[in-house]
């Protein structure tokens, strides 16, 4: 893959590119030029779920992280950084098991070329233990770091099994806010939805609305999240919310079907409907390019 | 003899029996109609009784107990939500107030089969 500025413009006009502007609009894509230092992409791979086994919805579940963990190797620029939305691993009540997944799922990733690589757990990994043996194998479940202009918070939605971010954590959030300004350029990584996406399908977060509402009065917030194993934009306000594609089975889009389970595989189409996608910050204007990738790493 | 010495009386009856007469048998009925007492198990990964009848506008009382570990029990198109505990017996009260049939499910993750740990409210005239 190549981000650079034409490829950039090329892509455009196929269409496989989402732009994602906080203050400014496609029509600044013309003057951008200014700032292109600044300007970094990262990869997120979400709901890889490690150790499930079902050949009706993947026959390859062995094989599907492996391949995309090349793929993104296999890009021609390289991310500064890559990161995993939840639910690393398919959960288990075996605590051996889990920490046996844990730790091969580690062993998997560790073959990535990129080496700055974060992680936050899903209630896979974390709901049954409070992110115990998360924490073991990759440490805090909330945080929050900078690079480069653009300050990161990653949300834990999920060690919670009440789907809750829980008052001590939003308390961290409104502390670790305060400390910013109001220009800041600011993304957050949740795995579940912040906002009542489904909450038939338990796509929701119990007090979403709470951690939204600290982030409302900064305007340059944006939203990447897991979880519903499916492309899905969606707005708050001003803030938007993207989920990614899982790299395990999709799963229907919200409310389609009566009940909610994997999408079966497609031998037709093997792969379908899982990805990853890269995400090219343009800081100055305060702009996020997705692009899709397929598991094999073709730009969809 | 004088009709209109009747109008008076015959109106009265007639609000009796139109009126007040049925109000008081539509609230006998009703005190007839004493709250539901359903009571819900929950373990992994499924509710008993699963599918659950209840009339509209009479008072519903479900009673939750797990038998294994945390659960929960989420029925968002009613707005009702409740925790569901081991040995722990948990009360909901609610009115339906509309006819149809409305999806419930555990929202307290429990492991394995949680998604698939569901329900179904039908709430009938």
């Amino acid at each position: 893959m190549n981000i650079d500025r034409r490829e950039f413009f090329k892509l455009t006009g196929i269409g496989s590119v989402i732009f994602v502007t906080a203050v400014g609009s496609l029509g600044n894509l013309a003057n951008a030029a200014s700032s292109e230092k600044d300007d970094f992409f990262f990869v997120q791979l979400s709901d890889t779920h490690w150790g499930f086994t079902g050949p009706a919805v993947n026959p390859d579940s062995a094989g599907t992280l492996k391949k995309a963990i090349a793929a993104v190797n296999g890009l021609k620029n390289q991310p500064d950084f890559i990161m995993f939305t939840g639910d690393l691993t398919q959960t288990t009540d075996d605590e051996t098991e889990r920490r046996k997944r844990l730790s091969e799922f580690r062993e998997i990733v560790s073959q990535l070329k990129v080496k700055n690589v974060r992680f936050m757990p899903g209630e896979h990994d974390a709901g049954l233990d409070d992110g115990k043996a998360f924490k073991e194998f990759f440490g805090k479940t909330h945080y929050s770091f900078d690079y480069k202009e653009v300050h990161f918070i990653v949300l834990d939605n999920v060690s919670d099994p009440s789907s809750s971010i829980g008052e001590a954590q939003l308390q961290w959030l409104g502390a670790d806010l305060k400390r910013l300004g109001k220009d800041a350029r600011i993304v957050v990584f949740t795995h579940r939805p912040l906002f009542d996406l489904m909450p038939d399908w338990d796509w929701h977060t119990r007090d979403g609305a709470k951690a939204v509402e600290l982030l409302m009065s900064y305007p340059n917030v944006t939203v990447f999240y897991g979880h519903i194993h499916q492309e899905h934009h969606y707005k708050t306000g001003h803030i938007a919310h993207h989920a990614a594609k899982g790299l395990m089975y999709p799963l229907p889009a919200p409310g389609s079907v009566p009940k909610k389970q994997p999408i079966s595989w497609d031998a037709a189409m093997p792969y379908k409907g899982l990805g990853f996608r890269s995400i090219n910050a343009e800081v100055k204007k305060i702009t996020y390019v997705i692009t899709e990738f397929s598991v094999k790493g073709e730009r969809l | 003899m004088k009709p209109a010495k009747y109008i008076a009386p015959i109106l009265i009856i007639s609000i009796l029996f139109c009126v007040v007469i049925p109000c008081f048998i539509d609230h006998y009925a009703l005190a007839d109609e004493k709250e539901q007492v359903i009571q819900i198990t929950a373990k992994r990964f499924e509710y008993s009784p699963n599918n659950i009848t209840v009339k509209k506008g009479v008072p519903v009382i479900l009673e939750f107990i797990s038998l294994d570990r945390l659960h929960g029990f989420s029925c968002p198109a009613l707005g009702i939500r409740s925790d569901i505990f081991p040995d722990k017996k948990t009360r909901l009260r609610f009115i339906p107030d509309k006819v149809g049939a409305y999806p419930f499910h555990c929202d307290n993750f429990c492991g394995s089969g949680h998604e698939g740990m569901t329900g179904t409210i039908t709430v009938k005239e």
